[in-house]
């Protein structure tokens, strides 16, 4: 129940106070009224929950954690390789 | 890395790599604990998570979950539900409540069975719909039964100001909505309590803030760490809560800071403030009562008080689970589902005895589903 979908703001209806968000291409209404006045703009990340929209997802943040993410995998591969090298130099096989 | 596109904020944080790539520092630094730990999840959203992504199975040995209380449905005792059903059952009502409350069973059966008797029950995916439910039946009394912990509560203050402010005369509220850190509170009361450290529901802290969780390591010694949904975020969650206790350290840590911060949505605490008080107790099923655990209307909103204007027919009389089920345990981190003699055979997802096996979310459904995963 508490597992608010991300979403992208791409309309907004100041009269209703509701905005049109895009869910992985699904396009739905969510009220704005947890959301302070001019809070939400159009192209804005936020998350879903039951009908409202309940916080903006912090862009940056995001950016840093899937950078964060690319450099682990990164130096994974980089670990594997030298693993590889060590192994390879280790080889009790070598030279048979 | 250049602009945020949607879907990174999925994929990107359900990477198998990256989830690789964490399961080996967390097993790097999980080699320099002296004692294994106890990770209790509180919300069930990550038991799903965990279960769906087998991620007990990527951790090393010493590294254990609990999986916790944290479904609003799963703690809903069956007295509650009960009133639900008695409500529904009311010849000028029509009962409104989330999905999620469908098929759990109070002691007279489940709103689905009250439905298969007659009853108008209705499940909205917002509460929201009320509105427009209310709109077409102004001869019926409209009662939206609210269930949630602090992630729900302000939708459900949102109607209600909705409510207010529009003088809507048929909307009536039965409010069930519970507090996590005081469950947290009781669970750590316990002797027998094993939980070394939490994993922090993250939604309830985008409402609350990572602050409600201040006082876990402050005066109970337990580190927190407020965690996102995704698997990478339950990862990166374990991997700091595990670099807390080789380093020594015991502290508070926001792992999903893309949505969470200290002092959470301010607006919507505003509106629950405003409708919205502790109650002094509310019962938790399998847990037992829990003071302060739950909320209620402010006085002054009586008159949209359905527990109050019902009073005469809603009984207070309090009902345990089957004997048999142990979701008490479960909840409390001392069982595992298939602990329980029942699990999988006379309680299975379509014939749920105990709470946990309601609620997707529910420890006991989520390893019935992932279960080839143990
Ligand atoms: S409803 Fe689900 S996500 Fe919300 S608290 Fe439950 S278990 Fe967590
Ligand atoms: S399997 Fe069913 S009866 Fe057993 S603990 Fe879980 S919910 Fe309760």
């Amino acid at each position: 129940m508490c597992l608010s979908i991300p979403s992208k703001v791409v309309k907004i209806d100041k009269e209703r106070n509701v905005a049109t968000v895009d869910t992985m291409g699904i396009t739905r209404e969510a009220g704005l009224d947890l959301m302070e006045e001019d809070d939400v703009k159009i192209g804005d990340y936020v998350l879903l929950h039951i009908g409202f929209i309940m916080n903006k997802l912090d862009e940056a943040d995001a950016l840093e954690s899937l950078k964060v993410y690319s450099e682990l995998v990164e130096k994974m591969d980089e670990q594997e390789r030298q693993n590889l090298v060590e192994e390879d130099d280790n080889c009790p096989n070598r030279g048979k | 890395m250049g602009e945020l596109q949607l879907k990174d904020l999925y994929t990107g944080f359900r990477d198998p790599e990256v989830i690789q790539g964490y399961a080996k520092l967390i097993e790097e630094e999980a080699k320099k604990l002296s004692s294994p730990i106890n990770i209790m999840e509180v919300c069930g959203g990550h038991t799903h998570t965990i279960m769906k992504y087998g991620l007990q199975q990527l951790l090393p040995e010493n590294i254990n979950f609990l999986h916790g209380p944290g479904c609003p449905v799963c703690i809903m005792p069956k007295e509650r539900i009960d009133h639900a059903y008695i409500l529904a059952m009311q010849e000028d009502v029509i009962l409104v409540t989330l999905g999620d409350m469908i098929k759990v069973p109070g002691s007279k059966g489940s709103l689905q069975d009250a439905r298969a008797q007659g009853a108008d029950v209705r499940f909205v995916y917002s509460p929201l719909d009320t509105l427009k439910i209310a709109k077409e039946n102004p001869e019926k009394k409209i009662i939206f039964f609210a269930i949630g912990f602090e992630t729900t509560t302000p939708m459900s203050a949102a109607l209600l100001d909705v409510v207010v402010k529009q003088n809507i005369s048929n909307i009536l509220f039965h409010i069930n909505h519970v507090t996590v850190p005081e469950a947290m509170e009781l669970l750590l009361a316990d002797d027998e309590c094993k939980i070394d450290a939490f994993l922090g529901p993250s939604h309830v802290s985008v409402i609350s803030g990572s602050q409600i969780y201040d006082k876990f390591p402050s005066e109970y010694k337990k580190p927190v760490v407020v965690g996102g949904f995704e698997p990478v975020d339950v990862m990166e969650s374990i991997s700091m809560i595990v670099r807390q206790f080789a380093q020594k350290r015991c502290e508070l840590e926001v792992q999903y800071k893309r949505a969470v911060n200290t002092e959470g949505n301010l607006k919507a605490q505003t509106l629950n403030e405003n409708y919205f008080e502790k109650a002094p107790h509310f019962r938790f099923r399998g847990l037992g009562d829990i003071p302060n655990g739950g909320l209620k209307l402010r006085d002054e909103y009586s008159a949209y008080n359905a527990e109050v204007l019902y009073e005469e027919l809603l009984k207070s009389e309090l009902i345990d689970d089957h004997k048999l089920c142990i979701c008490g345990d479960i909840l409390k981190g001392k069982a595992t589902p298939p602990q329980c003699s029942i699990f999988g055979t006379a309680c299975k997802p379509s014939t749920p005895m105990g709470s946990c096996m309601v609620s997707s979310e529910g420890a006991c459904a989520a390893y019935y589903k992932y279960g080839n995963l143990l």
